[in-house]
């Protein structure tokens, strides 16, 4: 009896190299090692930064910002839409950011359209939803291929910006809102909408497709982008945190249900007036707090950290930004020292 | 003398353990360098399905090392070269080394990130560190390089396996097949 002499171990052995080398291969493949051309969070995130590369230790979108705390104060009607906790009657802790849509933390207030929220409201089961809205009504393109377009044309000039919209249509919305809606002085004064579509469960077990806003409490006074420059390039920040200091501000919570045959897919289209609107309570900010050492810097403000009741739609975005935004936050806390915190002794608050 | 010593194979409740294992941690790298790619939809159940299957595979290793140590396994062949003896003592010492670490330092690197740690049917894990930038750095480069290791380590112990089986034929891929044993692999 002999194992080896009967056969030659060279097909075995060819075997095991074809066994090894194509597990190797599909890894690769699966990594997106052999794809160049997919996109993936890294080209995403690296397509936002502007010429002269990121800035280290910030967000890589949204990295002009400033901290805030307060609650949620639920009326409890939201019970109808979704069983999660924080639609029952009570005050839940929040903690949150308003930002500006740039990549650079030192632009000046009047050259970003696009002014932005990141919410967090943690309830005592356990849950933590967590949300990133912006003030304008509806997203600039349908789709995260198309946005990653979009970032790839704006810097090329009108030529390019034409062709894009050319490609897609769809832009036109988000741009007659940034071309004719009223700026303001004052996040106070800014509305803040989830633009994407979440699902709402109730406690029987119905699901429902939504979107929410915030809409504020303060009368929102118009000011043109001269203006705005005239008050210094880091007004809201110093506004907001003024305004804060002097009374709570407050913005009422309301969630939009959507009709058969509504698009929930594309956040561009915005859902016919006169759908099923409830307001289910009210944001109170009652701190401000600087980023460097502010409760809001640790937070990845991802759109798909949600409360039980509460889960992504066919809506592409949602997934699209938690792993933009993933990639963002790694490479943001590796950079920690580039963006030193004020104050070292973090564990000295109480 | 160990128990070992008397079995040709590893116990049936063993073979189960490695062979479901097996499928779930390729699935765990497979899932792991997926959604670091993607910013489809699928990312958002490919992230949970590896948060989920991660814990399960977890709490497997810890019955899977008692199981070893109590049951053992069948030694290896006499006639094993003292190099290829070293490599598959210290490669399995690594892959169990590997199947604990993981699945923890996935869990402090979500913890030290601040993120709820939330796995399918909505079951919730506590942190188990505080937010940190340095730790969360630290955790993510040490759950990637060795989750790189990992697949490597892997591919070597399927080719040693292969060459038992096909070159060798000494037994060993045998004493771990999930097939039922043949009439003559029995002592």
């Amino acid at each position: 009896m002999s194992r080896s002499s009967s056969r030659s171990p060279l097909v075995p052995l060819a075997v095991i190299a074809l066994v090894a080398g194509g597990s190797a291969a599909a890894f690769a493949y699966t990594a997106g090692w052999l794809s160049p051309e997919r996109l993936t969070p890294a080209r995403l995130v690296a397509a936002l930064a502007p010429p002269g590369g990121p800035a280290l230790g910030h967000r890589r979108n949204h990295a002009k910002g400033i901290c805030f705390t307060g609650e949620f104060q639920s009326n409890g009607n939201g019970v109808a839409l979704s069983k999660a906790k924080v639609f029952t009657a009570g005050a839940w802790p929040v903690l949150g950011r308003f930002n500006l849509a740039t990549p650079n933390p030192n632009a000046a207030d009047a050259t970003v359209r696009v002014r932005g929220m990141g919410l967090q409201i943690t309830t005592p089961d356990g849950d933590v939803w967590r949300s990133a809205m912006i003030d304008a009504p509806v997203f600039a393109v349908s789709t995260p291929q198309a946005f990653y377009d979009l970032l790839e044309s704006a810097p090329k000039g009108p030529e390019a910006m034409k062709a894009f919209i050319g490609r897609h249509p769809e832009f036109m919305a988000f741009a007659g809102w940034a071309g004719s809606a009223p700026w303001t002085s004052s996040y106070a004064e800014d509305p803040f909408n989830s633009l994407n579509s979440f699902l709402f469960t109730d406690a029987a077990g119905t699901t429902r497709a939504v979107r929410w806003s915030l809409r504020p409490a303060a009368t929102p006074v118009p000011i043109t982008p001269e203006e705005l420059t005239k008050k210094g390039p880091n007004y809201l920040e110093q506004e907001i945190a003024q305004r804060v200091a002097g009374a709570p501000q407050r913005w009422t919570m309301t969630v939009t249900v959507a009709e058969p045959g509504d698009n929930t897919a594309d956040p561009t289209k915005a859902w016919p007036q006169g759908r099923r609107t409830i307001e289910v309570g009210t944001l109170v900010v009652n701190k401000v707090i600087a980023e460097p050492d502010g409760p809001c810097r640790d937070i990845n403000f991802d759109p798909t950290i949600l409360p039980r009741g509460v889960s992504v739609s066919d809506d592409p975005f949602p997934a699209a930004r938690s792993s933009a935004y993933a990639r963002s936050y790694d490479l943001r806390t590796s950079e920690a020292k580039d963006y030193p915190r004020t104050s070292a002794a973090r564990s000295a608050k109480p | 003398m160990s128990r070992a010593m008397f079995h040709a194979r590893f116990s049936g409740a063993q073979r189960l353990l490695h062979w479901t294992m097996a499928a779930g941690i390729v699935a765990m790298l497979f899932i792991g360098v997926a959604m670091l790619s993607t910013v489809a939809p699928a990312y958002v159940p490919l992230v949970a399905t590896h948060k989920t299957l991660g814990v399960a595979l977890f709490a497997l290793v810890l019955v899977r090392l008692i199981l070893r140590l109590t049951l053992g396994a069948p030694p290896l062949p006499a006639d094993l070269p003292p190099l290829m003896r070293l490599g598959a003592v210290l490669s399995h010492w690594a892959l169990y080394g590997l199947m604990i670490v993981m699945p923890l330092l996935g869990w402090a690197m979500l913890s030290a990130a601040a993120y709820p740690v939330v796995l399918f049917g909505n079951v919730r894990l506590p942190p188990i560190l505080p937010q940190s930038d340095s730790l969360h750095t630290l955790l993510w480069a040490a759950h990637r390089w060795l989750a790189f290791a990992f697949f490597a380590l892997i591919l070597l112990h399927v080719a040693a396996a292969l060459f038992h089986a096909l070159v060798r034929r000494d037994g060993v891929f045998e004493a771990m097949s999930p097939l039922p044993a043949k009439p003559t692999a029995e002592r």
